[in-house]
């Protein structure tokens, strides 16, 4: 009985001990994450069926923002142009709006704020797990790209930011970018206000891209620039974002 | 639906049909799981076990549960933390409410992959992959979704074409009389046998039609309800159960309720002749005794009407 047991329960430690081996050896391998990631392109396919490009994220109101909002990445980008603007308080701000656009611009805050803001009670969901729930106001993306005019062949807008999550020079630097159905979609904002404040600097001052209905690490921090593109295999690590460029996903729908 | 009997006679090598088997002593072996079901059966052990096993990699990027829509860093339900006691070592602290547990070497602290205390929920041997990587637990995680949920929604629309889930699943009023005795009987240990042991008893149809319609169903669900991309259009059902926060507790919860339910279930099978049980599911066929006065036709290959236990 003793030897039957010791038996069974090698045997199942072996077997567990094998599959998680297994599944390591699968996950380090060339091929093992190309197979499992074919499930991503179908969460985005499937989901843009069962969620249309326009469906809206939940507002929530007044009485449900959370306590706390957990900043996570960078929380005080160290570049001496980040710290520059910073000391004047961003009055010396400009976000660049270029690439597939026929009139390339730059906007102060002042300047965003005269264009149709959007106030929205939206909730926040880390990739972690965790959400938070605060009050965003900012213009809405379209209005702005409308308004520089696209090029025909314009498919996404990539978003450059001041924060250096990975690192010193242009390999650790943090980007994202979405399509056209996300840029266009009202909820998608820069937010200059957080909770009715100027947006702090832990949380991505002067600007932070809002995108609902997508995980936190698409909400890009310290937008310095916009650029419409129509690929994005020459920017960062060619993955279209930071984290993507880190085994994350570019859909961040679920 | 018909099912194939082979009758055999275990007592000695002289064929059934010029011997007729001794009733006391023969056993014939029944067809009782098609092939569908075998096949739908171990997929699932297989992307139920991958899906728990990365979704504790995915949980480990977080480790703690909250109810409503946002957390509260001070009052988790459940949270598996890393401190510092007073020489400097991590120890692993398991939050249950207000309770505090020490679990250090299991939860919240545990040998990391360099063999050093590490601060993370679940140990490497629980995570898939072990180390702490949450962008390959996700693509564990969703990969193995898919198959679970396309496997899934086939077996319940094979099950309910077949009357399986009908017949062989919903209890009938004589079930739910004998719920007492079936309860009892389990407490004791006790399995049919002979033509009982191939009818499913209530519990076991109690159990299936939760695990199937409750777990199966609410998990899948519950995991929708966490993608932001899906609450744009599943917000009343997320408000419902309390929030996004609360979802993902719910998923937990039936994450673990399917150990549990797994940890009986191959009880259950070792119980009551694991290797018979197994030839079941991955054959079909499964023997069961011929009672004394039986009614079972003597030939060697009947073909008996009878219904189907798959």
């Amino acid at each position: 009985m003793t030897d039957r047991r010791t038996f069974l329960r090698m045997a199942i430690m072996g077997t567990a001990g094998l599959l998680v081996a297994g599944c390591d050896k699968i996950s380090q391998s060339s091929w093992g994450p190309k197979v499992l990631g074919k499930a991503q392109g179908l969460n985005r396919r499937v989901q843009a069926l069962l969620s249309p490009s326009s469906a809206m994220a939940k507002e929530y109101t007044e009485a449900d923002i959370s306590p706390t909002f957990h900043p996570n990445g960078t929380t005080m980008p160290d570049t001496d142009e980040y710290q520059a603007l910073m000391a004047n308080n961003f009055r010396d701000y400009k976000l660049k709006v270029t690439g597939l656009v026929s009139k390339p611009g730059e906007f102060s805050i002042d300047d965003l704020k005269k264009l149709d803001n959007r106030t929205q009670i939206t909730r926040h969901d880390c990739v972690e797990g965790w959400s938070a729930i605060a009050q965003w106001t900012g213009p809405q993306l379209g209005g702005l790209l409308h308004a520089a005019g696209l090029q025909p062949h314009a498919r996404y807008v990539v978003f450059h930011c001041a924060d250096n999550l990975g690192g010193p020079g242009d390999g650790g630097k943090y980007y994202e970018s979405i399509d056209l159905f996300d840029a266009f979609h009202p909820q998608t904002i820069l937010a200059h206000a957080m909770n009715n404040r100027p947006l702090a600097i832990p949380h991505g001052a002067p600007i932070r891209l809002r995108v609902e209905r997508q995980l936190g690490y698409k909400q890009a921090k310290y937008v310095m620039a916009i650029e419409v593109t129509d690929r994005l295999n020459h920017i960062g690590g060619g993955k279209g974002g930071f984290w993507e460029d880190r085994g994350y996903e570019w859909y961040a729908g679920i | 639906m018909t099912t194939e009997t082979v009758t055999e006679n275990v007592m000695g090598p002289s064929p059934a049909a010029i011997t007729p088997p001794a009733p006391a002593a023969s056993k014939r072996l029944v067809y009782r799981h098609s092939l569908p079901i075998r096949l739908m059966h171990w997929i699932n052990v297989v992307s139920l076990s991958l899906m728990f096993f990365s979704g504790l990699q995915i949980f480990n990027a977080h480790p703690s549960l909250s109810w409503g829509n946002y957390n509260n860093p001070d009052k988790p339900l459940l949270a598996l933390d890393a401190r510092e006691d007073a020489s400097g070592n991590l120890i692993g602290i398991t939050r249950i409410g207000k309770h505090e547990f020490n679990t250090t070497g299991v939860l919240g602290v545990s040998k990391g992959s360099d063999g050093t205390p590490t601060a993370r929920g679940f140990p490497s041997w629980l995570t898939v992959p072990g180390p702490g990587w949450l962008s390959m637990g996700r693509q564990w995680h969703f990969f193995f979704a898919w198959i679970f949920v396309l496997n899934g929604l086939c077996y319940i629309g094979y099950s309910l074409a077949k009357k399986h889930v009908q017949r062989d699943l919903w209890p009938t009023k004589a079930d739910w009389r004998g719920i007492g005795q079936s309860i009892a009987d389990h407490v004791r240990f006790k399995h049919p046998h002979g033509e009982e042991a191939l009818r499913y008893n209530i519990l076991q149809r109690l159990a299936y039609l939760i695990v199937i319609f409750v777990f199966g169903i609410g998990i899948v669900l519950m995991g929708l309800a966490m993608s932001p991309r899906m609450d744009a259009v599943l917000s009343p059902m997320v408000e419902l159960v309390g929030g996004r926060q609360a979802a993902r507790t719910i998923h937990f919860i039936i994450a673990w309720a399917f150990v549990a339910f797994v940890l009986i279930h191959v009880f259950e099978v070792l119980i009551s002749g694991v290797f018979n049980q197994l030839r079941g599911m991955i054959t079909g066929y499964y023997k069961v005794d011929v009672e004394p006065g039986s009614v079972v036709k003597p030939e060697p290959v009947a073909v008996i009407k009878e219904t189907t236990h798959d």
